[in-house]
């Protein structure tokens, strides 16, 4: 099985050459699938008024927003969709949502 | 190599192959035929003659979803199955073809409800046709022995990496003892081998994602390519068959001819009635007429080529069905047959025979009327109603 | 023996008649023959009539039908007699087995004008002497084994002791009761 490479996908590959099952070896591909622009929307960060609770991370559904030494960092936007769960989740008002 | 003659039903010759196969994951669910495979199985995890991990589930779509994970996770899994069990199932035996998982499934053909029904015939195994499963079909318990042990070895084959079903005839087969040959556990062990995956989710040295989402840019290339390993399945089965011809002497094609040489009326069937069928065959024989058999074993992948070929020539066909499809136009078998013919050219007059529905017993002597109407037909010239039923209570029948 | 000796038996869900025709089917294997033994499966449960089917031939057995036209049918139950049409398709150069306690003039009106052998054997009592519980499936084993001349008493014997150890590894002292009941039977059969 040759043809199980994630790099031989893609739209103009021939059936002899989709990997078998569909399946994928190799990971973090999602990685480079960019989600960021399905959206107009997305969560601006007040620095002023972050506590640096992290209460905002875990709900991220793409996890769009990272973490380095306990600190959240800037906001990924090239896979934040958009959502606004972080703003909700907020306890500090501290994340807006703002036309991009 | 040691043979071993013993006198067995179908489903215990089935666990015994299990036994000697000796597989890593089998989770179960039980049914009626089928109940005794995991059953006599339990029996050999509870005495340590295997090894394997024996999962009892809570439903045929668990047992199915359980073996495709094990499958995935790199073990050989199977389970087993018959009727209602294999139709709940049928959401996952998609997803096993299509994520090409080598899972078995030893299925006990059983009619399919309703009415309810426990008695053999082919409408769970039918249904599950296009499903993107291997399917090999047994006439007698020694067919269904020798079939479990060869499955692995197509399934696996790195052309396939196709599920497949090993199916037998309910109760006619699987609870009926007759005389058979067991080979010895070591020459099957080492004729199976040991299952390695190329790629699997427990390997800590790959990471590895199976059943991603596939768009409309993917999903045909991705269904063509599991097409053509079916196709790849039909060399693969004649290979392993010559490897088990080795070891046990017994020849396996995807066809069994029997009496084809000269024949001039033909009955094309599959499972359990071609037994019967061939001593029908033998008993008309020794009256001159010139009557045979073309047995279906392997229905998925279908053979047609090879049917239509061992068809040319006759002068009348019945290809019987054991389930209704309900297409007003006849069973399963016969429009694929019959495709199959109009393709090779091959124009014998053909009718098709629905029979031995939800277990309506199949005779000898019903199997030399189908003879005698196929000669009737010929001296006539034309089919006259080509989709019919053999063994029906019919008001109207002629 | 013909080409193929075919029999069927009638008894109730429960009584043993079908694990009586796969012991016929065992011992015929392991004389060298080809044998099946099958039941007719349905949704019958305990006490409902139920029958079962041998075939036992030198040939390698094909045919997967249920048997119409037997050479011999048993009987477990004599009360089946009258509910169940036990002599029909019986081939009038065969016979029948009945397990019953009465004579055979007695039973023999109840044959709807059956013109073949007719057997009997009170297997129940043998069952009650030598096994102290009514299981008439052993003696009615040896009973057929007598009538059918399938093999030769002492061949059968020995066979059926073989498998009693086997089968009764775990409780031997079993083993004796079973086979004073094929003896009793091979003798009491008339």
């Amino acid at each position: 099985m040759a043809n199980s490479d994630i790099t031989k996908l893609g739209q103009d590959v021939a059936w002899q050459d989709v990997t078998r099952g569909n399946t994928i070896v190799g990971c973090g591909t999602t990685k480079h699938f960019v989600t960021g622009d399905w959206t107009n929307v997305a969560p601006v960060v007040d620095e002023e008024k972050c506590k640096q609770c992290l209460l905002c991370v875990p709900v991220c559904p793409d996890s769009a927003i990272p973490v380095k030494d306990y600190k959240r960092q800037a906001i990924d936007y090239d896979h934040c969709k958009g959502c606004g769960i972080c703003v909700k989740a907020c306890p500090f008002g501290a994340l807006k949502m703002e036309v991009k | 190599m040691p043979k071993k003659r013993v006198l067995m039903s179908g489903n215990e010759a089935v666990a015994t192959a299990l036994r000697q196969i000796n597989p890593d994951v089998f989770p179960a669910f039980p049914i009626t035929p089928s109940t005794e495979i995991p059953q006599y199985f339990s029996n050999y995890v509870s005495n340590g003659l295997v090894d394997t991990e024996f999962i009892t589930v809570e439903s045929e779509h668990s047992s199915m979803s359980a073996a495709i994970g094990a499958s995935a996770a790199g073990a050989r899994a199977l389970t087993a199955t018959s009727s209602a069990g294999l139709a709940f199932m049928w959401e996952v035996l998609g997803v096993a073809a299509s994520h090409r998982l080598p899972v078995a499934l030893c299925a006990v053909c059983r009619a399919l409800t309703g009415p309810l029904n426990i008695n053999c015939d082919h409408s769970d195994t039918m249904g599950a046709k296009d499903s993107g499963w291997i399917q090999l079909y047994a006439e007698n318990n020694q067919e269904a022995y020798d079939n479990m042990v060869m499955a692995f070895n197509i399934a696996e084959n790195k052309d396939v990496m196709l599920p497949i079903m090993i199916c037998q005839d309910g109760f006619i087969t699987s609870h009926a003892v007759n005389n058979m040959e067991l080979l010895d556990d070591l020459t099957v062990k080492e004729f199976v081998g040991e299952y390695e995956a190329d790629h699997y989710l427990l390997n800590p040295d790959e990471t590895f994602a199976v059943g991603p989402y596939a768009v409309s840019d993917y999903y045909m290339e991705s269904r063509k390519a599991q097409a053509h390993a079916m196709e790849n399945a039909k060399q693969v089965i004649l290979d392993v068959a010559k490897d088990f011809e080795k070891i046990s002497g017994r020849k396996y094609g995807l066809i069994e001819e029997y009496q084809m040489e000269d024949a001039e009326y033909a009955v094309v069937i599959i499972g359990s009635a071609a037994g019967t069928t061939k001593d029908a065959i033998d008993k008309m024989r020794a009256n001159g007429d010139k009557v045979g058999l073309v047995k279906i074993r392997s229905f998925r992948p279908f053979p047609g080529k090879e049917i239509a070929t061992a068809l040319k020539g006759c002068k009348a066909v019945a290809v019987m069905d054991r389930s209704e499809s309900f297409s007003t136009n006849g069973g399963p078998v016969g429009a694929e047959t019959m495709q199959a013919m109009y393709s090779e050219k091959c124009d014998a007059l053909t009718i098709n025979i629905m029979y031995g529905i939800g277990g309506r017993d199949v005779r000898v002597e019903d199997m030399m009327n189908v003879y005698e109407t196929l000669k009737d037909i010929a001296a006539k010239g034309e089919t006259g109603d080509v989709y019919r039923y053999m063994g029906l209570r019919d008001k109207e029948a002629k | 023996m013909k080409d193929t000796l075919e029999i069927r038996w009638h008894g109730r869900g429960g009584q043993g008649a079908k694990t009586a025709a796969l012991l016929l089917a065992e011992v015929a294997f392991k004389t060298g023959m080809n044998a099946q033994g099958f039941p007719e499966y349905g949704p019958e449960r305990m006490g409902a009539p139920i029958t079962a089917y041998d075939r036992i031939s030198h040939n390698e057995i094909r045919v997967h039908s249920n048997i119409y036209d037997p050479q011999y049918v048993v009987v477990v139950d004599e009360t089946l007699v009258d509910i169940v049409d036990v002599t029909k398709g019986l081939r009038e150069d065969g016979a029948i087995l009945i397990n019953t306690a009465r004579d055979k003039e007695e039973i023999i009106p109840s044959l709807k004008g059956y013109k073949g052998k007719v057997y009997t054997i009170d297997a129940r009592k043998i069952a009650m002497e030598t096994l102290g519980k009514n299981f008439p499936n052993t003696p009615m084993l040896a009973a057929i084994v007598k009538v059918t001349g399938v093999i030769d008493d002492e061949t059968f014997l020995n066979e059926m002791e073989g498998s009693f150890k086997h089968k009764f590894a775990k409780k031997p002292e079993v083993i004796e009761g079973n086979m004073n009941a094929l003896r009793m039977a091979l003798k009491e059969v008339k």
